[in-house]
């Protein structure tokens, strides 16, 4: 390309429409947005509180709540590590090499996206249920997985299973490789080159693959009421649990639970922003 | 006169340096006129002025004796020839040539026939139904043109249309375009950085600096008298010597010229001398030392050769010889040689490069 | 950008290459083929005679039906969102492009009660509409509202990028041109958001035909009139029907993995047409 003098961008004449159209569609557009996003995201802590702070605590501190909040970590200390492993593996095979099967690699990686939770959920059921291909045998050993603290996990991972690589591979796609080849050919290692030159390149979009993954664990719904058998206090996570009071009609219980997530939510697009922020002003 | 542009001010900034500043010029008819500058010269704001793209700030543009300082865009009737081509990528090449014809929403028949006739001065006959994707570069800007073309637009603007090519296929265009021109007729306004593509093809040269117009007039004009140092610098890859008045004729090596009226004895005076403008020869005996220079280095460039001399005075100027020549003259590097200047254009003053 | 097939100097090929099919091999196609060979275990009456029942059509019918209206309604409010986060500055406008991705990271469960208890009589919504004469809550219309929700961000995030990355210089040629504003929008925006919209719409749609959790506490889950197609499978899973159950997934599947190949088969056919090749001159 050559260098070229370029007008200032700010005064290009962009198709805009008149003022009241653009007005319109933006009061449109927030209108809808409102009605979507924002009044349900009231509802949750204004619903949460109808009974007080108090009462809000309670239902967060009770016995059963706890053992769900416990068994939502352990499902996504569990899941997130594992998947966090696989994505940085799987984006750096597939931004850095050319192989036969990369592009079955790249499709099969998303599977879990287009794949119904609860069809995910069945698939366990299939495999390691009362009736499926392996339920005699785990019967015989007295291995409990499916209404089980395994399955819960297995479905976790299963279902949050692209996150990682799907943030952190365009990333490193964008970013080549010509460090890399600079710090190999310093006479850094392999593992060397990885962890002081790749990393802290993609470290941004690794975290913001591990906050989506980790919300999504911490949140799955239709895979894990597959597979959990909602036994209270042994094998409810925090969303069956909200299910649960809901179902009771423990209305500001379930809406105290669906809080919690709900933050997390919150959390978790603060961060994107802030990674957006960071790239663009990197 | 075909575009007659006046005291045009352009500014992005309210109080900031104007990006276009009290321009003034004008564009024969059925010629094609260059705007020559470098980078931030305000050569793309003009010409974007003059499409209409950007609305100025004061001062006029009249389009064939038509005032259209205020005309929208769309009823200018002006073809553009962006630099990045801006095709519709999602349009096949013919729908990109009909575009503007259906805008006017002529008879189909009439499109037809005019994209077919477009196709054919730009010689894609064949590609009329590949997508803008499917084509190379030289091809993609040839769609650029009959799509400008094809509204017979009074006035073509072309901005940089060679900047995102390669040399070779830079050249191979710039004789396509002259051509193209001879064909169509068409009031051509062009803008550019690359002085020689001004010189060769255009017939009237507008040298823009720092938003102004520092010079106008035919290619040779500007060549041979530039007006300002910024001209004689800019223009034909000049060196700079410095030289003195003395009675009243300005001093530079073996060379005395005209001093301008102005000047006054002792004056300092700068001497911007092109490479071919200066004759070597080897030192014949009683020659003055000051003009005689030491080759300081040798290029070969095909045709001629290059010699970069180191003056006495400290000061380095290249030039060029032609390749007989430099064979017959046997000098290497490090030689001293006798540096005849033939030709030199004055300025009183010190102007800095 | 990409090293080609040479000599690989970076290194941890075969590693990555290992460890990534082993652990797609573990957690996502072995147990996923379970699926698949239970599938094909059934007989052709016994996989007719479950997909076939009326309850199971209905479903179909209603999974399908709603996720195709939530998908459309998307595909006009996305694009319309993505437009003026594009095109135009207002106050706040940071928070609200955050805020578009909200579905991603709610939990479905959280979204589908919140609705609930929004569209239900005594709710904020519901309140309204009863008095009017609607209903949402338990209706077909509160699971198309509740899919709308889930599949938001598809068509926005979809579409966003393609819109900014429009050359203003194209706008601008098609204006020297002769082409109003609104004809720029229709012959020059439109047609190359496209692609990018009907990838959206595919995608939104696809989640919402397999969503679950946000759907079940809105729908009312009354067979024949409010019982989608995932919430079926756990009712079989519940009766131990394996074989039921199965069926009824394996035609969601099948259709899912269709989608997924007619979006790569579009951004494919889309790169090669319309994607400009560097230039050679």
């Amino acid at each position: 390309m050559h260098p070229t003098s370029h007008a200032p961008r700010r005064n290009r004449r962009l198709v805009s429409g008149p003022a009241p159209v653009r007005w319109l569609l933006i009061a449109v557009a927030l209108a809808f947005l409102g009605f979507f996003l924002v009044v349900p995201l009231v509802a949750v802590f204004t619903y949460a509180l109808q009974k007080g702070v108090g009462a809000y605590f309670d239902a967060i501190l009770e016995p059963e709540s706890w053992s769900a909040i416990r068994l939502t970590l352990l499902a996504a200390a569990i899941a997130v590590p594992l998947n966090l492993v696989f994505g940085l593996a799987a984006a750096w095979l597939i931004a850095r090499f050319r192989f036969p099967g990369r592009d079955v690699l790249l499709t099969l990686i998303d599977l879990p996206f287009s794949v119904s939770p609860v069809i995910a959920g069945l698939v366990f059921v299939l495999l390691f249920g009362r009736q499926g291909w392996l339920g005699p045998w785990l019967a015989e050993h007295d291995i409990h997985i499916i209404f089980a603290v395994p399955g819960i996990v297995l479905a976790t991972v299963f279902v949050t299973f692209p996150f990682v690589v799907r943030e952190v591979l365009p990333i490193m796609q964008a970013q080549g490789h010509d460090e890399e080849e600079a710090a190999l050919s310093l006479g850094a290692s392999g593992w060397r080159t990885f962890l002081h030159v790749t990393l802290p390149k993609v470290k941004w979009g690794v975290l913001y693959g591990v906050l989506l993954c980790n919300a999504r664990a911490m949140g799955e719904f239709g895979a894990v009421s597959v597979v959990s058998g909602h036994v209270r206090g042994v094998t409810n996570t925090l969303p069956l649990h909200a299910e649960i009071l809901y179902n009771e009609y423990n209305l500001a219980g379930a809406f105290a639970v669906a809080s919690l997530l709900t933050v997390l939510a919150l959390v978790t697009l603060a961060v994107k922003k802030y990674v957006e922020w960071k790239a663009e002003s990197a | 006169m075909s575009v007659v542009v006046e005291q045009l001010t352009k500014r992005f900034t309210s109080g900031g340096t104007p990006a276009v500043s009290d321009v003034s010029f004008h564009a024969p008819s059925a010629a094609i006129t260059t705007l020559l500058g470098p980078s931030g010269a305000g050569k793309s704001t003009l010409l974007r002025l003059i499409a209409g793209l950007e609305l100025p700030d004061s001062g006029s543009v009249r389009i064939e004796g038509v005032e259209c300082t205020h005309l929208p865009v769309q009823k200018r009737g002006i073809g553009v020839v962006f630099q990045s081509y801006a095709l519709f990528k999602h349009m096949t090449v013919r729908q990109n040539i009909a575009f503007g014809l259906e805008t006017r929403k002529l008879p189909r028949g009439e499109i037809e026939a005019r994209v077919d006739e477009m196709l054919k001065l730009v010689q894609l006959e064949e590609l009329g139904k590949r997508y803008p994707g499917q084509l190379s570069g030289g091809q993609r800007q040839r769609v650029a043109f009959a799509r400008a073309l094809a509204i017979q637009p009074k006035l073509l603007l072309l901005d940089e249309p060679f900047g995102a090519l390669d040399s070779r296929v830079r050249v191979e265009l710039r004789e396509w375009l002259q051509s193209l021109h001879e064909q169509t007729g068409v009031t051509t306004l062009l803008v550019t950085h690359d002085q020689e593509e001004a010189l060769e093809i255009s017939q009237h040269v507008v040298v823009l600096s720092d938003g102004r117009v520092a010079q106008a007039g035919p290619p040779e004009e500007i060549y041979d008298r530039p007006a300002t140092p910024f001209v004689a610098s800019f223009v034909g890859g000049t060196s700079v010597l410095r030289g003195r008045v003395r009675s009243g004729r300005a001093e530079v090596g073996t060379l005395v010229v005209e001093a301008p009226q102005s000047a006054r004895e002792g004056e300092a005076v700068q001497a911007f001398v092109r490479p071919h403008d200066i004759k070597i020869a080897k030192p014949a005996n009683g020659s003055n030392e000051l003009t005689t220079g030491r080759v300081e280095r040798l290029k070969s460039v095909g045709g001629y050769v290059k010699v970069l001399l180191k003056l006495p005075s400290g000061e380095t100027v290249t030039v060029e010889v032609p390749r007989a020549e430099f064979d017959d003259l046997g000098v290497v590097e490090g030689d001293h040689v006798h540096a005849d200047v033939r030709m030199a254009k004055v300025f009183l003053g010190d102007f800095a490069i | 950008m990409h090293s080609s097939a040479r000599r690989r100097v970076l290194p941890g090929f075969g590693l990555t290459l290992g460890l990534s099919w082993l652990y797609l091999g573990l957690i996502v196609l072995l147990p996923l083929s379970g699926l698949f060979l239970k599938t094909f275990s059934l007989s052709w009456a016994q996989f007719w005679d479950t997909v076939a029942a009326p309850r199971v059509l209905a479903a179909y019918r209603l999974s399908f039906g709603a996720a195709l209206a939530a998908a459309l309604l998307n595909a006009v409010f996305g694009l319309l969102v993505a437009w003026v986060l594009v095109r135009y500055r207002f106050p706040g406008k940071a928070l609200v492009d955050a805020l578009v991705d909200l579905p991603f990271a709610l939990p479905t469960a959280v979204a589908g009660l919140t609705l609930t208890t929004l569209y239900s009589r005594n709710g904020w919504y519901g309140q309204h509409l009863e008095a009017l004469g609607f209903q949402v809550a338990f209706t077909p219309v509160g699971i198309v509202i509740a899919l709308t929700f889930i599949g938001l961000p598809f068509v926005v995030r979809t579409v966003q990028p393609v819109l900014e990355d429009i050359d203003a210089d194209v706008e601008e040629a098609a204006a020297t041109l002769g082409a109003t504003p609104w004809q720029v929008f229709t012959r020059v925006l439109f047609p190359s958001v496209m692609p990018a919209l009907l990838s959206g719409f595919t995608l939104a749609f696809a989640r919402a035909i397999g969503e679950y959790g946000s759907v079940v506490f809105i729908s009312g889950n009354m067979p024949m009139k409010t019982e989608i197609a995932p919430l079926l499978i756990i009712t079989r899973l519940e009766q131990y029907d394996y074989a039921g159950a199965t069926a009824i997934a394996g035609v969601m599947l099948a259709v899912s993995f269709a989608m997924l190949l007619a979006v790569n088969l579009l951004q494919r056919w889309t790169h090669r047409r319309f994607e400009t090749r560097p230039g050679t001159g």
